[in-house]
């Protein structure tokens, strides 16, 4: 299958350790993987900020470069949210770019749904001997409704263990703009969180979404707790041979 | 006299960087947050048909907004058939003037009353006090908020703010009479307050009430109460006066049996509320006045992606779930709606010109478990995204906006932008200055790598 991978701008320039992990992953699975080099940033912060003409270039943009593609597969929940779930109300149907948006928006799949729906898999080979806890992101969990699909890799990963974060459901207090506009709230989020992780004993603290991750990995690294923060990609890519 | 918000300087991010820093008040409200969210997701839980009672309760409010000006005729006619007297108010000071002269006509100078979000809205206690006229909160909570000369902080638990210790104290300080050896315990504090009430509800001549729901088949209202203060104040005094929001109407009788399911179930986690009060017209000789209340909500109506906020019954299970709320507390909010439902009324029924109402559209994470708890499903997040592009934007905030989507809209820009950070990484300072240290004030940022992923894919994968 030919697959084109959506980076995410994010983690593009910050996490490209992810996006390999991404390749090397969906290769191991049989997969060929394309980067369309023309792809930038799905829009999301620029919509989400109250930018909407800005967001809605994006938004065209994307469906322009990944137009033609059996599968789009992004490593972030909250990218893939965001053009599956707000793409159709953000270019109205009758204006232009919609049908693009109706054609492109479905094929788009967050990692673990393209692993566990498409290809079918749940063990994907993966050897990590760390005791790992998971954050299920709020648009991953609301917006994507990934249910169990990120913990059940992770469950068949060898030598791992996974440990229940407590009040995982909640808000990590990252929400985009959100962490700059509302500092104060922000941290207070990011501090709860981190007490959780923390309770939980975990080595690592992963999650589908390194935007999340970035906002609870800095108060982690503040508060110099030791704990690492690992995307859902990085893990599933590890095997025994590579260790 | 309890204050009024309108006017409230500040906006919330500064209001809220001050609550967070008051350990009293987060321990209070994550206690209290906590145990209704509790309540409410047991009780949710337990019906199998949640799910399509909740589809109800939206399609039974749409299609009376989506007529409301058949709806709000056939319920002044109900009314007037049955005996009472309709008042139509275009804003607070056409609702508080209406008030004012039919309180005048009793010749009365104090009212008692019910729990109401829509006269806390208007600002009516004030409006009255100006004329003279004192009203007596005898909801439990809204009585401590009044004594306090507080705000009131949570749409269903005015003072949650409070813990008892708190509350005695005001109840020592402002009390005219207070049985001895008071103590904090809720048993002894709930006494105080009956005796402190008692002697108003059969003193008084006339009460003021809003309504949860108003029934335009039959020209009914409906409320929903816990106490039973509501229902003597709803059938003592020879006068009711009701102001209710034109956007609480359901159609018909049988319509409340979806709400009057997914109404406690969401505010106070009960299966059923303990007092329901409903009436029709005027009940055995007592004049009965309702003023219906626009104050906005027409606008609300004509705006497609907003509208779905009047589908609101108040019931507060949003703020009981919202990560922010929990945080930053009500008087945050700078308004009688706090919370997710705040965030998205507030702006559309006072505009956005102020700092604090320009505010409010920002005061989420976009978590969306505001949306998921709502039993009557209003995609508040949806509705926040839609004010932050209604808003006008501070200019430098603009500027770097556009300056950003102009980069990310073009490949070539994107990588320059990226190879200038990798070329520069080692300078990026620990702390940050300007609006950027809002991150690194107590987040540390991440490693900039040595190369962006396109550039690793340019140099390894194109073949």
């Amino acid at each position: 299958m030919r697959v084109a991978l959506f980076i995410t701008c994010v983690n593009d320039t910050l996490f490209p350790g992810t996006g390999k992990a991404v390749v090397s992953l969906l290769r191991r699975l049989g997969c060929e993987v394309d980067f369309p080099a023309a792809q930038t940033c799905c829009g999301q912060m620029h919509v989400n900020t109250g930018y909407r003409d800005e967001g809605v270039r994006l938004a065209r943009h994307f469906t322009e470069v990944f137009a033609g593609y059996d599968a789009v597969v992004a490593p972030s929940g909250s990218c893939a949210a965001m053009v599956r779930e707000q793409y159709p109300k953000l270019v109205r149907p009758g204006s232009r770019g919609a049908t693009a948006v109706a054609e492109v928006a479905p094929k788009v799949h967050e990692l673990s749904e393209f692993l566990i729906d498409v290809l079918k898999v749940d063990d994907v080979g993966a050897y990590f001997p760390h005791r790992v806890t998971y954050h299920p992101t709020c648009h991953s969990l609301r917006g994507l409704h990934l249910g169990d699909r990120p913990t059940r890799l992770l469950q068949n990963v060898r030598g791992l263990e996974l440990v229940e974060l407590p009040a995982a459901q909640e808000c990590c207090g990252f929400g985009g703009t959100f962490a700059v506009k509302n500092p104060a709230v922000s941290a207070a989020m990011g501090a709860d969180k981190v007490r959780n992780v923390l309770g939980t004993g975990a080595e690592v603290l992963c999650a589908a979404d390194n935007s999340c991750l970035m906002h609870i990995g800095g108060t982690l690294n503040r508060q110099r707790t030791g704990v690492r923060i690992m995307h859902l990609a990085e893990i599933l890519a590890a095997t025994e041979e590579a260790q | 006299m309890s204050s009024t918000f309108l006017g409230m300087p500040g906006s919330f991010p500064k209001n809220a960087a001050k609550a967070v820093q008051n350990s009293q008040l987060r321990y209070n409200l994550r206690k209290a947050t906590h145990t209704i969210r509790g309540k409410r997701a047991n009780v949710v839980g337990e019906l199998p048909d949640w799910q399509e009672l909740r589809a109800a309760g939206k399609a039974i409010k749409d299609e009376t907004l989506r007529h409301l000006d058949r709806y709000l005729v056939q319920m002044e006619e109900a009314v007037t058939r049955a005996g009472g007297h309709v008042h139509w108010a275009r804003d607070a000071d056409e609702a508080n003037r209406i008030v004012g002269e039919l309180i005048k006509a009793t010749g009365e100078t104090e009212v008692v009353k019910v729990k109401s979000m829509a006269t806390q809205e208007i600002g009516l206690n004030e409006a009255l006090a100006a004329q003279g006229v004192t009203a007596y909160e005898t909801d439990l909570a809204e009585l401590i908020v009044q004594l306090g000369d507080d705000f009131p902080s949570h749409i269903l638990v005015p003072a949650i703010h409070r813990n008892r210790a708190e509350i005695r104290e005001i109840f020592l300080d402002k009390m005219e009479k207070v049985p001895e050896g008071l103590t904090d315990e809720p048993r002894a504090l709930a006494e105080a307050a009956r005796l402190h009430l008692r002697e108003r509800f059969l003193k008084s001549k006339v009460a003021i009430s809003g309504a949860n729901f108003m029934v335009a088949e039959t020209g009914t209202l409906v409320v929903l109460e816990s106490e039973g203060n509501g229902r003597m104040c709803l059938t003592l005094p020879e006068t009711l006066i009701s102001v209710v929001g034109i956007e609480k109407l359901l159609p018909a009788w049988r319509d409340l049996e979806v709400f009057l399911q997914l109404l406690p179930r969401s505010s106070t986690g009960e299966r059923m509320n303990p007092y329901t009060s409903m009436w029709t017209g005027s009940v055995e000789g007592q004049d009965f006045h309702l003023v219906l209340l626009d104050n906005g909500r027409t606008d609300v109506l004509a705006d497609e992606v907003g509208r779905q906020a009047l589908r609101c019954i108040r019931c507060s299970a949003c703020l009981n779930v919202c990560p922010v709320y929990e945080r930053a507390g009500g008087h945050a909010y700078g308004s009688v709606y706090p919370g997710p439902i705040g965030a998205i009324l507030t702006p559309q029924l006072r505009g956005m010109s102020s700092e604090l109402d320009a505010s409010l559209p920002y005061a989420s994470s976009l978590c969306g478990a505001c949306f998921e708890a709502c039993p009557v499903a209003i995609d508040i997040p949806e509705v926040l995204v839609d004010l932050r592009a209604k808003v006008r934007h501070k200019p430098a905030e603009r500027a770097g906006m556009r300056v950003a989507g102009w980069i990310l809209n073009d490949q070539v820009r994107l990588a320059k932008a990226q190879r200038l950070a990798t070329r520069f990484r080692k300078l990026v300072p620990k702390r940050l200055p300007g609006p950027l240290s809002a991150w690194t004030d107590t987040r540390d940022l991440p490693d900039i790598p040595e190369e962006s992923f396109r550039d690793w894919w340019e140099r390894n994968e194109r073949a």
